[in-house]
């Protein structure tokens, strides 16, 4: 009996091929996306630069010679020019017009050379008064500020290995007893040569926390509960494209039933039912992600009611394009399974370039570019601009043209699907 | 006693008017005939299910299109709501092409499958479907409460369609089809599964529908249902017209004899003894032949003479009067049901 169970459901699987197909599809695809991005990734990983702004507040010699060995860093990705909102190209002059770049989300860091910084670079003692290098950090990306910070210990060091012998015989001086003249020549004899050799910038093997660095989170500071707002964006869309994909299910029920039949002979056009349903999944839609940011608003801390209008934009255009993705599914699987076996792989996929699954900085550059494909890679930045970096509503303008443009694509491809059951 | 009961309750609550005709469609062209089929033509890959089909429908007849399963009745019926792309011929519904608005809101449609939704209350349903054919407002709720008194429905208004037995869902598929006031109602196979106390109420329905002046295109193999209901009838097989008028005009065209001898013998025919019956005009099934007789008295003993000069053993014979279901099987050479 059991095998006579199990013998009918073979047969059902083996009628409906693409079905069949899809099922073993999946999980290869989906291992390999995943292997792609982590394994034998060592030499991907270390591609991964981190972008960040450098302002020289100090202007010295030492201080220059600094941001010159940062920019050969290869970890780094300097940039010293800025785009203004009115699309020129500018320096960064300050460290507001970095903090500026920072909080609208054009780099993860910025790193402020401070005045003063090139008379002492280097400690070896209790602190001598000499200001700390300033990272502004978007910890969106809370990996970046501490790797960042490490890397300018080893810039620091090797770029000047003359400054920071000269700060230990200095100390050694002073807290060692006085130096004789023969040994003081010696040893700026020395620091001379170090000076003469550091041409070649960032030699590696340095490590240690001798070059002062303060870290300051510039957006999440003054957060409740900075990593929900990142949490929420990112697996509210997964789930809405889940949750569209099961509703569009509806239209293969419709046709099994016969209803799509009789509503196709009354005055209701395939596109008005297509529109209809699409109507309801985006209302249902944003009545979702409201529950859920609701939710997180009371037991988790997320600032809902400080950024209403821009969550309605969002939560709008997200729902739209979600909910036409899930139409373009049913109207492209022909059964149930099917559509079970393709909504998985897409949005599983998606979800995993797009960043719902684990952040995009992880990714490599290239991998990166790729997910802005996908619906989540959009949605998650413009829910990130309004709950991370409180944007004004027209910062969304990028993500929601993506999204609004992404969602009547997805319908006239659904509408051209959908034609198959309109005449036979 | 039981039986009596059960009978009487159901003459009770039989529908006595159907009211939704107050809301008839007044888009319609009055003087157009309501359906006109010419030379329709449409294949499914290598098969032709449609092969030169012509028919009219006059306002207010029945007109009953009976086939076998596969036939081409379905597919008719659905070339008629601009759901079939025709390689030939043409369709109008009161002189207007199918996906004609007009046309659209002066058409019923009630499906073979019960096409409603089955968690939505009864009248839910009617709502739904009276909203996609433009109804709204008062209107809506009265062609709602029309219909669910129609169909005996209206003490159960409010439950899960799912949860009706399967009489009242095709009543309920009845009047989702007919909630708009349709002049031109297209009736596929509308009682496939019903127990016959259930059957008898629907019946009572159509005959209601055609007293409103409504126009019907029937479905059906149900031979019974076809003599009962229908003004005219076409017999539709291999997707062609075989045959087409009432069914007196049938039986007398077809069989003029007006009386068949009707010969189950214990073996399959030989070929000899099946070309001598033929060349008397019998049809033959197996081991039935059907032999059109005008003097029995003089004709019987002459066909049972070729019988036993063949050898082949009678199992039974039978004399009766052409019906509808002789005419089916003397046209196509195939019972009605298979």
């Amino acid at each position: 009996m059991i095998l006579a169970v199990a013998r009918t459901h073979f047969a059902k699987l083996k009628r409906d091929r693409a079905a069949f197909v899809l099922a073993f599809i999946v999980p290869v695809v989906f291992f390999s996306v995943f292997a792609s991005i982590f394994s034998g990734s060592s030499s991907r990983a270390a591609t991964r630069q981190i972008s960040i702004a450098v302002v020289d507040e100090d202007g010295t010699p030492n201080s220059r010679r600094f941001v010159e060995a940062l920019k050969r860093e290869k970890g780094l990705r300097v940039i010293d020019v800025q785009t203004l909102p009115d699309g020129r190209k500018a320096p960064i002059v300050d460290a507001a017009a970095a903090e500026g770049m920072v909080r609208r989300g054009d780099v993860p860091l910025a790193l402020i050379v401070p005045k003063g910084f090139g008379s002492a670079p280097i400690r070896f003692g209790p602190a001598t008064g000499a200001p700390a290098i300033r990272l502004l950090a978007d910890t969106a990306d809370p990996i970046a500020p501490q790797v960042v910070s490490g890397l300018v210990q080893k810039v620091a060091m090797t770029s000047m290995p003359d400054v920071m012998a000269q700060t230990g015989i200095d100390q050694l001086d002073r807290w060692g007893g006085d130096l004789t003249p023969e040994q003081r020549a010696r040893l700026q004899e020395n620091v001379a040569s170090l000076r003469s050799q550091t041409s070649g910038g960032t030699a590696a093997g340095a490590e240690g926390g001798l070059v002062p660095v303060e870290i300051r989170d510039v957006l999440g500071e003054k957060m409740e509960n900075p990593t929900v707002a990142v949490f929420a964006a990112g697996l509210g869309v997964m789930f809405l494209l889940f949750s569209a994909a099961g509703a569009g299910g509806a239209l293969i029920e419709e046709v099994e039933s016969g209803t799509l039949d009789r509503i196709l002979s009354t005055r209701v056009t395939m596109t008005q039912l297509l529109l209809g349903k699409l109507l309801y999944l985006s209302c249902v839609a944003v009545a979702q992600l409201t529950v859920m940011f609701a939710w997180g608003e009371l037991f988790f801390g997320l600032e809902l009611h400080r950024h209403v209008p821009g969550f309605v934009v969002m939560a709008v255009a997200t729902a739209i394009a979600c909910s036409t993705f899930g139409l373009v599914l049913a109207a492209l699987a022909r059964t149930r399974m099917q559509l079970v076996a393709l909504s998985n792989l897409l949005i599983l996929v998606m979800s995993a370039l797009g960043g719902s699954m684990f952040p995009r900085y992880l990714l490599s550059e290239k991998v990166q570019k790729i997910g802005l494909v996908t619906l989540n890679a959009w949605a998650i930045d413009g829910f990130m601009k309004v709950f991370w970096r409180d944007a004004p509503l027209s910062a969304l303008a990028p993500q929601v043209a993506f999204l609004l443009a992404a969602g009547v694509v997805l319908f006239a491809l659904a509408r051209r699907l959908a034609r198959r059951w309109e005449v036979a | 006693m039981g039986v009596f009961v059960l009978v009487a309750k159901a003459t009770e609550s039989m529908p006595q008017r159907f009211a939704p005709a107050a809301t008839i469609n007044s888009l319609a062209v009055p003087d157009a005939v309501p359906l006109e089929i010419r030379d329709v033509v449409k294949s499914f890959g290598d098969r032709r299910a449609l092969d030169g089909v012509t028919l009219e429908l006059r306002p207010g007849e029945i007109l009953g299109l009976l086939g076998p399963n596969g036939a081409g009745k379905t597919t008719i019926v659905r070339s008629i709501v601009g759901r079939v792309q025709l390689e030939k011929g043409s369709v109008r519904v009161f002189g207007r092409p199918p996906d004609d608005a007009q046309a659209k809101a002066s058409v019923g449609y009630v499906t073979q499958e019960i096409a409603l939704y089955p968690l939505l209350s009864p009248a839910e349903n009617l709502q739904a479907f009276g909203r996609y054919q433009g109804l709204r407002g008062d209107p809506l709720e009265k062609a709602v409460g029309e219909s669910l008194e129609w169909t005996g429905l209206a003490d159960r208004d409010k439950e899960k369609t799912e949860r009706l037995s399967g009489g009242m869902k095709r009543r309920l598929n009845i009047a989702a089809g007919t909630i708009h006031g349709p002049r031109l109602l297209l009736l596929d196979e509308p009682t496939v599964g019903v127990d016959p106390q259930s059957r008898e109420r629907i019946y009572g329905m159509i005959e209601e529908l055609r007293r409103n002046g409504v126009s019907i295109l029937y479905t059906t193999h149900y031979m019974e249902e076809a003599e009962r209901l229908c003004d005219r009838i076409a017999i539709i097989d291999h997707g062609r017209v075989i045959a087409l008028g009432t069914k007196d005009e049938l039986v007398r065209a077809t069989l003029p004899a007006a009386r068949l001898l009707t010969i189950e013998t214990e073996e399959p025919l030989t070929p000899e003894l099946a070309e001598a019956l033929e060349g008397r005009g019998a049809s033959i099934t197996d081991s039935t032949v059907q032999i059109p007789v005008t003097e029995p008295a003089r004709e019987i003993p002459d066909i049972l003479a070729i019988f036993r000069n063949d050898g082949a053993r009678i199992r039974d014979m039978a004399l009766k009067t052409a019906t509808l279901e002789s005419v089916f099987l003397h046209l196509t050479g195939r019972e009605l049901r298979e």
